[in-house]
């Protein structure tokens, strides 16, 4: 009787506690959830889940959603890139094509290259230095280099170097939230390949860029005459690349006096 | 009654906070308080689940457990406790869609949250009746929820401001929760 109880008694109230909680839990899964929406799955299934926002919908549910009833084009995943995009046609049934798009720092003024107005002590965030004075370098287009664009970076691709920001392209998903963030706009997007880049966004006058960088565009033109494809262009003052005809051929980078053309 | 009512919330909120003087509920505490609204969003679930779990718990104990079984108290509440959420995260999943959404994840975390099943346990320690649990539930998520907004508040300012590298990141937080909780220390034994 006293092992009745000691143990049998103590192991029905536990049995019968989870029992009913089960069946209730059961009932209410039953009754007032509702059913799960497959196709809505599948395309949720296929999406990266990176939630970085850069379909343009609040993350990867809001997009799932947004495909599955046509308002959205299912090629809008910079991320997934061309996994997502075959992985969602298989879904939907229909042909969805992608372009890879791949981000960089057009700008190359590093804290040996570049001078300052004035020494900044302030929060270690670019927002806020560009608070004071458009921020603590002389050059109103360049990268402050304290990293707002690493911050939110999902894939950890974004380094300071030396007070630049420098894109790892192979890390790069093109999500374009770097894009997004940085107060100066010196992140730009390209089309992945292997043409090249101008690393400067000074649309000032040369003489004025050579006395505040060492790695500033100065308009020469050089690398304009040196380009047999005819891709670049110096509009305000500074090289501008078509990458529609860029080859990657690398004619500018060497003729550049001041190194800002490269890969 | 009314005025053991009073002094039951004020202790549950101040002197007795179920985070800063107990330190029960450390982990939503420092897993959930980047963000102000997150913060005080995850203090509402809490509050909520700790005065439902009272409601249910407490007739339990007391005409099933208290006699002979007092011992089984900790298992049968975690069982009560998981199942209410699961139950309360369908109901909300049902019909507040928008607020399912602000919670995300948060309420299936509070399955786990020791700051609930501590409530439960400690209303019995005191020796309180029924209508003074619940409010004892209800003081104590209340302090769960100014303990998790203060703390927010702290690491907001924490994001901002320029830390020595070897103490980025968590030893920072733990280092402020330490302060923060020592400010509530001087509410003890009022």
């Amino acid at each position: 009787m006293e092992i009745f109880i000691a143990i049998i008694i103590p192991v029905i109230i536990v049995a019968a506690i989870g029992l009913i909680a089960g069946l209730g839990l059961s009932l209410a899964g039953k009754y007032l959830s509702d059913p799960p929406d497959e196709k809505l799955e599948a395309i949720r299934e296929a999406l990266p889940g990176a939630n970085c926002g850069a379909c343009g919908f609040t993350g990867c549910d809001d997009y799932a959603a947004a495909v599955k009833e046509g308002a959205a084009q299912p090629n809008l995943c910079i991320p997934g890139g061309k996994d997502t995009a075959s992985a969602l046609s298989e879904v939907l049934g229909v042909e969805v094509e992608t372009e890879e798009k791949v981000a960089f720092v057009a700008c190359n003024g590093d804290c040996f290259k570049a001078s300052s107005k004035f020494a900044y002590n302030g929060v270690a965030s670019c927002s806020a230095a560009m608070d004071f004075y458009n921020g603590p370098m002389d050059c109103a287009f360049g990268c402050i280099g304290f990293g707002d664009c690493a911050k939110v970076c999902e894939y950890d691709g974004i380094t300071v170097e030396n007070g630049v920001a420098k894109i790892n392209s192979n890390l790069c998903r093109g999500c374009g939230k770097c894009v997004s963030t940085c107060p100066k706009g010196v992140i730009k997007m390209k089309t992945k390949g292997n043409s090249f880049n101008v690393l400067c966004s000074n649309t000032e006058k040369g003489a004025r860029v050579m006395k505040i960088c060492e790695a500033g565009c100065i308009g020469c033109t050089k690398c304009v005459k040196a380009c047999k494809f005819d891709a670049i262009k110096v509009e305000n003052f500074l090289a501008v690349i078509d990458y529609s005809k860029c080859t990657g051929c690398g004619e500018c980078a060497k003729v550049c006096v001041k190194g800002c053309i490269s890969q | 009654m009314t005025s053991s009512i009073v002094s039951i919330i004020l202790a549950g909120i101040f002197t007795d906070n179920m985070v800063l003087s107990k330190f029960l509920g450390i982990c939503p505490f420092l897993g959930v308080s980047k963000k102000v609204s997150t913060a005080v969003s995850m203090g509402g679930a809490v509050t909520i689940v700790m005065i439902l779990s009272t409601a249910v718990t407490w007739p339990v104990y007391r005409y099933l457990l208290a006699e002979k079984f007092a011992y089984l108290q900790t298992v049968v509440f975690i069982l009560i406790i998981a199942a209410l959420v699961q139950l309360l995260e369908i109901l909300i999943k049902k019909f507040l869609k928008s607020l399912y959404k602000s919670f995300g994840i948060y309420l299936s975390l509070i399955t786990t949250n020791c700051a609930v099943l501590g409530i439960t346990l400690l209303n019995f320690t005191e020796n309180y009746n029924f209508v003074q649990s619940l409010f004892n539930a209800l003081g104590a998520g209340l302090g769960f929820t100014l303990a998790m907004f203060i703390f927010s508040g702290v690491r907001v300012r924490l994001e901002a401001s320029n830390i020595p590298k070897s103490l980025q990141g968590l030893p920072i937080t733990l280092i402020a929760a330490a302060l923060v909780s020592l400010s509530f220390i001087g509410f003890s034994g009022m």
